[in-house]
């Protein structure tokens, strides 16, 4: 058909694809300016619906990214204003606990302050002085020293008199001194412990002012976080991802927790639910093991939210603590209860095997050898299965922290592809637009013949103008005067 | 939550879709008793055990002799649909072997040989269990001779059945000329292909896994 069609005006192939030829650059001559339009308006119309869907893109990447932006802070909000909350608690159990007795050391401290002045006052009496006229006795007894001899003897007498008198009152004052340091000496142990009661309120002076500022370092925070600054978005940022593949880490490993468990449960499953009976694609025996571990998680998911350690759960967050302790009990329960289930069930999955492998052995014909310590696996067994189930309760954890930052996470992905695609959308436009302008060059490149044809009879037709208006301007000078006026 | 549940669900459902449900297994085994095949019995009982530790819960086993006149539920030796408890399912092996056994031990040679009766009974019982496969595995030379008016040759319905030959043994005339064996063997491949079974001859014990696994 095609060569039929090629071979339309003569049976020369060379002359037919000349006819051709002639033929089509005809058409696409006469019709250029209906096909440069087509391709134009095609080029624009398509960059146009491109640029539009950018735009689109672009308008939800902003918008995604300013609700990121806000989830984040109103996250960071969250979590600072429970820190906050946690160190007032802190500073207030500190107040109450080493702060409450503050009056009574108080107390003790004045008591042994006025002790110590008492003390004080006791041990700083003056000396008693030697009496007044026992300088006027002495001058009398140095100047009769030469005169009468009874008048020397008395006056002997009188200086041995006073002279035991003054030892007497040194011997007092000794004693009075040695009192007063014995009083001092007794003031060191209640110096001692004021010092020691000083020193307690100071550490714990000092450790409020720790506190203080913990709080104050917090509440810089808080504020950078209420007036969105692009530092706290940023740390809140970074840390939301840390969070994120932390406990995406933390939940890999209680999913093999969850196998392993699963394993220790399917195959004693199977004895009480058959072992052939299916539930869609999946054995019924499994799907029992599934359902008994899901039932655990769930459990552990409850109790974690009673304990108020995870808040996925606003209901039970929000119960008042007698509802809350009884949901706690009951949780834990079912808890142990399922944890002492699955220890049975492991121990029958240690029996099943022990008899699995003893048939086949008989059917092997091999003699069946008591295995020694075989007790050791089975204990282990039944340890590991009345194990796990607490430990899988621990998942809701790390399960918070994953669902609270994935939700950034996601986000900011999402916002990544959305600005990815505003980005490819407007090269693809552009591109198109491009190729539409090529397009029309090419065109033009198949009519080259014809347009240099018609080009060349446009410029004759231009001097023949040309030259005409030169004749005009020849024939009629005045016009031409006029004309440059 | 929505999100842990449906990750938890999908979790599951992809566990479970990874694993395809196992058919259920029907397997009906004829043991030669004629002439001085009986001593092969031995070599019976090893693919007997084979088979009872490889089937599972839900499959059919069964074990019939072929004498003289086979089509009957006596020639039966011992049958059994494991249970779907693993516990119950080991018991009932341990008294299937027990019951092969026996039979070995007290086995007479029959002087006829009628393996189309055997097979005839064998299509009936694993029509029956409705088993997803269901094999015969013929443990025979395959030399049939039938008692004098006992009639055997017509097609019998095999479609949907694995007929396999096992320890096909040479006879003493197929040494002087192979071409009877080979015609023995392709007269049985004839009437199963012609009944709608497939045939198959497993004369190394150890290919067997290929037909019980597969």
């Amino acid at each position: 058909m095609s060569t039929e069609m090629l071979l339309l005006w003569s049976d020369s192939l060379a002359v037919s694809v000349v006819v051709w030829f002639v033929l089509i650059v005809t058409a696409m001559y006469l019709g250029r300016s209906q096909a440069h339009q087509l391709i134009n308006t095609t080029s624009n119309a398509v960059r146009t619906v491109f640029k539009l869907l950018a735009r689109t893109f672009s308008n939800m990447a902003s918008r995604l990214s300013t609700r990121n932006r806000e989830l984040i802070l109103s996250h960071g909000r969250d979590a600072v204003e429970k820190n906050i909350e946690r160190e007032f608690h802190r500073v207030n159990k500190l107040v109450e606990k080493d702060l409450s007795g503050y009056p009574a050391v108080q107390r003790k401290i004045n008591d042994a302050v006025e002790k110590i002045e008492e003390d004080y006052q006791n041990s700083v009496e003056a000396p008693p002085l030697p009496p007044a006229w026992l300088d006027g006795v002495e001058s009398m007894a140095k100047r009769a020293q030469s005169s009468d001899p009874t008048v020397s003897l008395i006056l002997e007498n009188i200086n041995q008199t006073l002279t035991k008198a003054q030892k007497d009152t040194l011997d007092e004052y000794r004693k009075n001194s040695q009192a007063r340091h014995e009083a001092l000496k007794n003031m060191l142990p209640t110096w001692r412990n004021v010092s020691q009661h000083l020193n307690e309120i100071d550490k714990n002076v000092g450790g409020i002012e720790a506190q203080a500022k913990v709080i104050d370092k917090q509440m810089k925070d808080y504020e950078d976080i209420r007036n969105g600054e692009e530092t706290a978005v940023r740390k809140l940022m970074s840390s939301s991802i840390t969070q994120f593949f932390v406990s995406g880490l933390v939940l890999i490993i209680a999913i093999l927790g969850g196998i392993i468990n699963f394993q220790l449960i399917a195959l004693p499953m199977s004895e009480m639910v058959g072992g052939t009976s299916y539930l869609g694609p999946m054995k019924m025996a499994d799907v029992a093991a599934l359902v008994i571990i899901m039932v655990e998680i769930a459990m552990g998911l409850f109790l974690m939210e009673s304990l108020r350690i995870t808040h996925l759960f606003p209901v039970i967050s929000s119960m008042d603590d007698g509802m809350r302790r009884k949901m706690l009990i009951i949780t834990l329960s079912i808890l142990t209860i399922l944890a002492s289930v699955e220890a049975s069930l492991a121990y029958m999955r240690d029996l099943l095997a022990l008899d699995r492998e003893a048939l086949t052995q008989s059917l092997a014909g091999a003699a069946i050898i008591e295995a020694e310590f075989r007790w050791i696996p089975s204990i282990g067994q039944m340890i590991i299965g009345f194990i796990l189930p607490f430990t899988l309760a621990f998942i809701a954890i790390p399960l918070e922290s994953f669902v609270h930052s994935m939700r950034t996470v996601v986000g900011l992905i999402v916002c990544q592809i959305l600005q990815s695609l505003n980005f490819v959308v407007r090269i693809i436009g552009n591109v198109i637009y491009r190729t539409g302008q090529v397009m029309i060059r090419v065109y033009d490149l198949m009519l080259f013949i014809p347009l240099q044809i018609e080009a060349q009879v446009k410029g004759r037709k231009k001097v023949v103008k040309e030259k005409k208006a030169v004749k005009k301007v020849e024939k009629f000078p005045v016009l031409k005067e006029e004309k440059v006026i | 939550m929505k999100k842990v549940i449906t990750l938890l669900a999908a979790i599951a459902l992809l566990s479970g879709c990874a694993t395809e449900q196992p058919k259920n297994r029907a397997v009906y085994m004829l043991l030669d008793t004629s002439g001085t095949y009986t001593q092969e019995l031995n070599k019976a009982q090893k693919i007997i055990n084979y088979l009872l530790a490889t089937l599972n819960s839900g499959d059919s086993l069964a074990v019939a002799r072929i004498d003289s006149g086979s089509f009957s539920e006596k020639d039966i030796v011992s049958k059994v649909t494991f249970d779907l408890r693993p516990s119950v399912m080991s018991e009932q092996k341990r008294g299937f072997k027990r019951n092969i056994d026996d039979f070995v031990q007290g086995v007479k040679s029959s002087p006829y040989t009628d393996i189309s009766g055997g097979v005839l009974q064998a299509t009936e019982f694993l029509n029956e269990t409705q088993a997803d496969d269901k094999i015969i595995l013929i443990f025979s030379d395959l030399k049939e001779d039938l008692i004098k008016g006992h009639v055997r040759n017509f097609s019998i319905p095999l479609v949907d059945i694995q007929v396999v030959a096992l320890n096909v043994t040479k006879l003493r005339t197929d040494n002087i000329d192979p071409r009877d064996y080979l015609q023995r063997v392709s007269k049985w491949q004839e009437r199963v292909i012609k009944g709608g079974g497939e045939w198959s001859v497993i004369n190394d014990l150890e290919r067997l896994d290929r037909v019980i696994a597969g």
